[in-house]
């Protein structure tokens, strides 16, 4: 692990006097070479090049700052910079060439006589955007404490992140240092802060940890905030994320957005909102996966034991459109207000849908939905299992048409799925799954109060919407969670 | 040559000796846990009856939900007053 006091991460001193720092590489530190040359007869310059170290001359008063230290440890942003240096360290700078810039800050007259009065200067090679990153690592002093491990240069680096067991089966991308810092940007907290204490090994898990797998999930760094307010709501206990990771049943953590960050990161809510094709959608829920498999130590024929899982558990993550629809959004609906930044987590399998071109009146539909989401886990089973229903903007129109709110569309939708009991126990319809025969007499609501969740997302066009069916609901196995998403 | 960071907790697992398996379960108390699924206590009804018919004495213990780890609380009872233990998943 680098050492913070090593000298690499210490600023080098400079030559007192005036000091030039320049790079072949740019057209204005050419011009100006014979100045240099005068500057260094004249005034005792020390020119400091970045890139060749013959230039502008060989000789005793031209420094090669080979691996940029003097460059990053002193914050030169332009070539040519003068410093003024007093007991090694800058007092004052001049940057580009400027003829009486220069000859007052060197305190020396005629400098470059056929020289055009000024010229700007050009980036230094220590901001460069290709080396900026590798630059950091090697002199910042990294804060990062997880182990390092090196793959060989004869290793796939892609097979040997999945030899070691930390990949879902899919690509990884490789967690360097440079990228995790750069991922640790994203967020204001610090990289040892602790985010959870994650099942099922229950292993505190800081937003370095959280950070590393973003990276490998493929995440860019404005999504590490979702990520790690996602992994909040996951290690609660009313998620419950040991059962959810250790049940038979192929259900895993949905994560749905609200708010702002939706649009900050450039998330969809339109067309194939719950299929592939953008990188937001497509990763936090990744990202979330693979913290629980890597850190908490949850793995598919581990702890995981579901009987066959879904494509949802490779991570499922989708904004809610709210701009399109004319309800009050997901998050609101669950005490949170317009302009905050919520995940919520639902615990749900892959979703389905239902078609129906045909409803015009939002009675017609409503029955329709109600009717598919009966079959909600089971057709047989009531109460034990929360639903999410997608609504497509055109479905939510007939919605809207009608002048129907949340409150309304749940309250009719709730009177359809009040079920006769003697339909649902044990043995009724010649099937001998059901709710126990004590329960023959009475009306059974197929969601318990709060237990079906309604959001608004999807393609313009497709008079379809899609159920995502839940899983043991309440103190008996998860609630849904809704956790604000901070900076 | 790349670096990276490993992913992982870094857990370094603590290895526990196993109890020595028992000659015979006569007078020794097995602990039975149903963890609450639909006809687990069919199944562990027999067991019981088999254990018993094998001399041993059964406790009879119950998760509050098949969908949690057991309490901590019914980790340490088992363990506590028991000599074995068989849990049982009736999926």
């Amino acid at each position: 692990m680098p050492d913070a006091q090593s000298p690499a991460t210490t600023a080098p001193a400079l030559p007192d006097g005036l000091v030039a720092v320049v790079k072949r590489d740019c057209a204005t530190c050419v011009l100006i070479a014979p100045v240099l040359a005068d500057l260094a007869d004249r005034a005792g310059l020390t020119v400091v090049t970045q890139d060749d170290p013959e230039f502008p001359a060989t000789a005793d008063w031209v420094m090669h700052d080979s691996d940029l230290a003097i460059s990053w440890h002193h914050d030169i942003e332009t070539v040519p910079t003068v410093l003024s240096v007093t007991d090694g360290r800058p007092t004052d700078r001049i940057v580009g060439w400027n003829r009486s810039e220069w000859e007052s800050f060197t305190g020396t007259d005629h400098l470059g006589p056929g020289l055009p009065d000024w010229r700007p200067g050009c980036g230094s090679l220590s901001v460069d955007p290709t080396l900026t990153d590798e630059l950091a690592v090697r002199f910042s002093g990294s804060v990062l404490k997880s182990r390092r491990v090196e793959i060989a240069s004869l290793e796939d680096d892609w097979d040997a992140m999945h030899d070691r067991g930390w990949s879902d089966g899919m690509p990884l991308v490789p967690p360097t240092e440079a990228r995790v810092l750069r991922m640790l940007e994203g967020t204001t907290r610090p990289a040892d802060d602790l985010v959870a204490v994650v099942p099922p090994d229950l292993v505190e898990c800081t937003v370095e940890k959280v950070a590393v797998n973003a990276v490998m999930a493929g995440c860019r760094p404005e999504y590490l905030p979702v990520v790690i307010a996602a992994l909040e709501a996951a290690c609660t206990d009313e998620f419950n994320m040991h059962g959810l990771l250790a049940t038979t049943m192929p259900v895993g953590p949905v994560l749905i957005v609200n708010g702002p960050i939706r649009e900050r990161i450039a998330m969809n809510s339109g067309i194939n909102v719950l299929g592939p094709g953008n990188r937001a959608n497509s990763t936090i829920g990744r990202a979330l996966q693979l913290v629980i498999r890597n850190v908490g130590g949850g793995r598919p024929g581990g702890v995981d034991r579901a009987t066959h899982g879904s494509p949802a558990k490779y991570g499922l993550c989708f904004p809610e459109d709210e701009e399109g629809s004319p309800w009050d959004s997901l998050a609101e609906s669950r005490g949170f207000v317009d302009g905050q930044s919520t995940v919520t987590l639902f615990p749900g399998e892959s979703p389905r849908i239902l078609v129906d071109q045909m409803s015009r009146r939002p009675e017609s539909l409503t029955r329709h939905l109600a009717l598919a989401l009966r079959a909600n886990i089971s057709p047989k089973l009531a109460m034990m299992f929360d639903s999410m229903l997608v609504l497509s903007p055109e479905h939510m129109s007939r919605y809207r048409d009608a002048g129907w709110d949340r409150a309304r569309f749940l309250d009719e939708i709730g009177d359809l799925l009040t079920l006769p009991g003697e339909e649902l126990i044990r043995g009724a319809g010649g099937i001998e799954e059901g709710i126990p025969a004590a329960l023959a007499d009475g009306p059974i609501p197929k969601f318990r109060p709060g237990g079906l969740l309604v959001v608004h997302a999807g393609g313009g066009a497709g008079l379809f919407s899609s159920i995502i069916a839940g899983w043991v609901n309440g103190s008996m196995g998860t609630d849904p969670v809704t956790r604000e998403i901070t900076p | 040559m790349t670096t990276v960071l490993d992913p992982t907790g870094e857990l370094t697992p603590q290895v526990r000796e196993r109890v020595p398996r028992p000659e015979s379960l006569r007078g020794l108390t097995v602990g039975l846990l149903d963890i609450s699924k639909p006809r687990g206590d069919v199944f562990l009804n027999r067991v019981e009856a088999k254990l018993l018919d094998l001399g041993a004495n059964v406790n009879r213990y119950r998760k509050p939900t098949f969908a949690k780890p057991a309490p901590v609380d019914l980790r340490h009872e088992i363990a506590t007053q028991c000599d074995a233990v068989i849990e049982a998943l009736a999926d």
